[in-house]
């Protein structure tokens, strides 16, 4: 039974639920050669947290956590934005707008957040949590300076296209969540790369004294993450066509480890599971959108949420099972 | 020095350094700097962030992190509003409420925490979403607070000379800073928390009550934070459900900035008071400054944090190697 059973049971209860009460729910239409109702748009909103759990789950599988990806998403976001829209008194003031250019450097702007965050972790041995604090704290500070507090706005139809799109009825961030997925899967299961995070999560010193080099993995995989971030932020700029570095995704950090969590992924590190994590995000996500369109009111999601983390936690901690142990139905020895 | 007082009191000892450092030369710079007043403001400013900052020293000495004090500062910044304006309970009972309410919501995460062993990281970011989605679901909008017997809370200072005046939230400052040194130093329940995390399954062999001091101290926390929430509404005479947003960063860089090892087993309340002063400092000499813009505050306590860690580490490497030698 894979570990990710619980959230996905909990995500079948949540649509079923909508099911009942919602009888359009399950509705999909066809409208300008895409895909519309309720079950695309989760796909749809799900996928920035959804990238974001990718990239987290490898850190998290490696015994860490990145609490920088929302201000990485931010900065990634406010890069893309000024080289587009060059607005005054910036560092991209003057130059000519280049949105070719926009998408390789906002990566590259949120791969450097990485390495950064990679070698504090791995070669100044700081504890993950308060490594990734910093860029956390610091980084939508320097988001804010590269914006100069500016919200950066802009008109530019070919980089929108990314978050509003649709390739073959699906909207265009839903493709992007997919090959993300589909590539992170083929490097961690095909080639031998998972197993060695799994190895440097379980025991450092040990997958050292085997030839892994845990440190070249640490630093790989929160670049990962942090170029998980990046990507995040893309579709988040471009659906909105503005980069807000005070509010682009914050608390999004939060969002991705609850989903990697609920999906399955020891925080201890060890063992990991991809499909588990995106199970987690559309989970996160239905739940959101089931209370919009119940016409809940919306800060209800954030008391859902904290029962929904404690709840999957409780019932995968080994003490709570003991402690229940006794009223559940006993095993009969063959 | 051997390796126990050598992490024990270095940091301590640079935070002080620095702390005078600075302090000293936004002196030079400013020259309204050094005065009284400033240092009173400073002291009222940094309040709420100060008492949260107590509360959670205590659980990063047990070598935990409590993420929720911030969302609990706004949940009971707006219970004491809603709790005066729309049910007109009487000040003193509408802050009680939220302070208690905190402790007991504190001391669940740490029953979770200690009986359940859930990451304390994990328990407390749900305590988070916890807390702001009640807030905000008590008011979406900031509720002021007008009572006579509050506004003669707000109002009221003791005077000292220069123009200066210690405020109430400043006086509960120091009244809770003065508190947990005593706490931490003096009491049993002190010497369990640095022990907990100091080494845990020792704490336990040694016949400390390790559960129960675990699920006292998130309470202690979770209390500190309501009282900083209380303390806001008191300094802004209203209440807003996402006051407190990112002020548990603040809180843990006042720690960490303290000397208090994120390991735990090592740290001072003393420590996080001077932390909390770097902290006012900065913000003080950018507000001084004037052209700096607010986005800077965030970057230069990003930076203070990386020096400050820096430090640590190699403060530790140092003490490895007398233990060694």
């Amino acid at each position: 039974m894979p570990n990710w059973t619980a959230a996905a049971a909990m995500l079948v209860a949540v649509l079923f639920f909508n099911l009942l009460f919602t009888p359009s729910f399950f509705h999909v239409a066809i409208r300008d050669g895409r895909l519309f109702g309720s079950l695309i748009d989760i796909l749809n909103r799900a996928v920035p947290v959804g990238l974001l759990s990718l990239g987290m789950t490898l850190v998290i599988a490696t015994g860490g956590v990145d609490l920088s990806v929302g201000a990485v998403m931010a900065i990634s976001g406010t890069v893309a934005a000024g080289l587009i829209a060059r607005p005054p008194e910036t560092p991209f003031a003057g130059g000519k707008s280049v949105p070719a250019l926009a998408i390789p450097a906002a990566l590259l702007a949120a791969m450097g957040c990485g390495l950064f965050n990679g070698i504090l972790v791995a070669i100044l041995d700081f504890q993950p949590i308060i490594a990734t604090l910093l860029l956390m704290v610091a980084g939508r500070g320097v988001a804010q300076l590269l914006a100069n507090g500016q919200i950066v706005t802009f008109s530019e139809p070919s980089f929108a296209a990314i978050a509003r799109g649709a390739t073959a009825m699906l909207p265009n961030p839903v493709w992007l969540l997919a090959i993300t997925f589909v590539l992170f899967s083929l490097a961690t299961r095909a080639t031998a790369l998972g197993l060695f995070v799994e190895a440097t999560g379980s025991n450092p010193s040990a997958a050292n004294l085997v030839g892994i080099n845990a440190r070249a993995v640490k630093i790989a995989v929160y670049t990962l993450c942090a170029l998980c971030g990046g990507l995040a932020g893309i579709v988040i700029t471009g659906d909105i066509q503005a980069a807000d570095a005070n509010n682009s995704g914050l608390y999004m950090e939060l969002d991705a480890i609850l989903a990697v969590s609920v999906g399955g992924t020891a925080l201890a590190g060890g063992r990991f599971s991809l499909v588990g994590s995106i199970v987690g995000a559309l989970l996160m996500q239905a739940l959101t959108t089931t209370i919009l369109t119940r016409g809940v009111s919306p800060e209800i999601t954030l008391v859902l949420k904290a029962a929904v983390v404690v709840t999957v936690c409780l019932l995968q901690a080994p003490a709570f099972r003991d402690s229940i142990s006794r009223y559940l139905p006993k095993k009969v020895p063959a | 020095m051997n390796r126990a007082s050598l992490l024990e009191k270095m940091p301590v000892a640079i935070t002080a350094v620095v702390l005078i450092t600075m302090t000293v030369a936004a002196g030079l710079h400013f020259p309204n700097f050094l005065t009284l007043r400033v240092l009173t403001n400073l002291l009222a400013d940094n309040a709420f962030l100060g008492v949260v900052a107590v509360g959670l020293t205590f659980v990063i000495l047990t070598g935990g992190i409590d993420l929720s004090v911030g969302s609990m500062v706004g949940l009971s910044s707006i219970a004491v509003a809603k709790l005066m304006a729309g049910g007109h309970m009487h000040p003193l009972l509408a802050m009680a409420v939220p302070i208690v309410g905190g402790a007991v919501l504190g001391a669940s995460q740490g029953f979770l925490i200690a009986k359940y062993k859930l990451p304390p990281f994990l328990v407390t970011l749900a305590g988070l979403f916890l807390c702001r989605g009640i807030a905000l679901k008590i008011s979406l909008e900031s509720l002021q607070i007008d009572h006579p017997f509050f506004n003669v809370l707000t109002g009221w200072s003791f005077a000292l000379p220069g123009k200066a005046a210690l405020t109430a939230p400043a006086v509960s400052l120091i009244v809770v800073v003065a508190f947990g040194i005593w706490l931490a130093r003096q009491t049993a329940y002190g010497r369990a928390v640095y022990a907990i995390g100091g080494n845990q399954p020792s704490a336990r062999l040694m016949g400390l009550p390790v559960d129960r001091t675990l699920i006292v101290t998130y309470g202690i926390s979770g209390l500190c934070a309501a009282l900083g929430g209380v303390l806001f509404a008191v300094y802004t005479s209203s209440g807003n459900a996402i006051s407190g947003t990112g002020l548990e960063l603040d809180a843990i860089a006042a720690v960490v900035i303290g000397g208090t090892l994120l390991s735990g087993g090592y740290g001072s309340v003393v420590g996080t008071l001077l932390g909390i002063g770097i902290l006012g400092v900065v913000q003080t000499a950018i507000t001084f400054q004037g052209t700096l813009s607010s986005w800077w505050t965030k970057i230069v306590i990003g930076i203070l944090l990386l020096v400050f860690m820096l430090i640590q580490r190699t403060i530790e490497s140092v003490a490895r190697r007398a233990q060694n030698a």
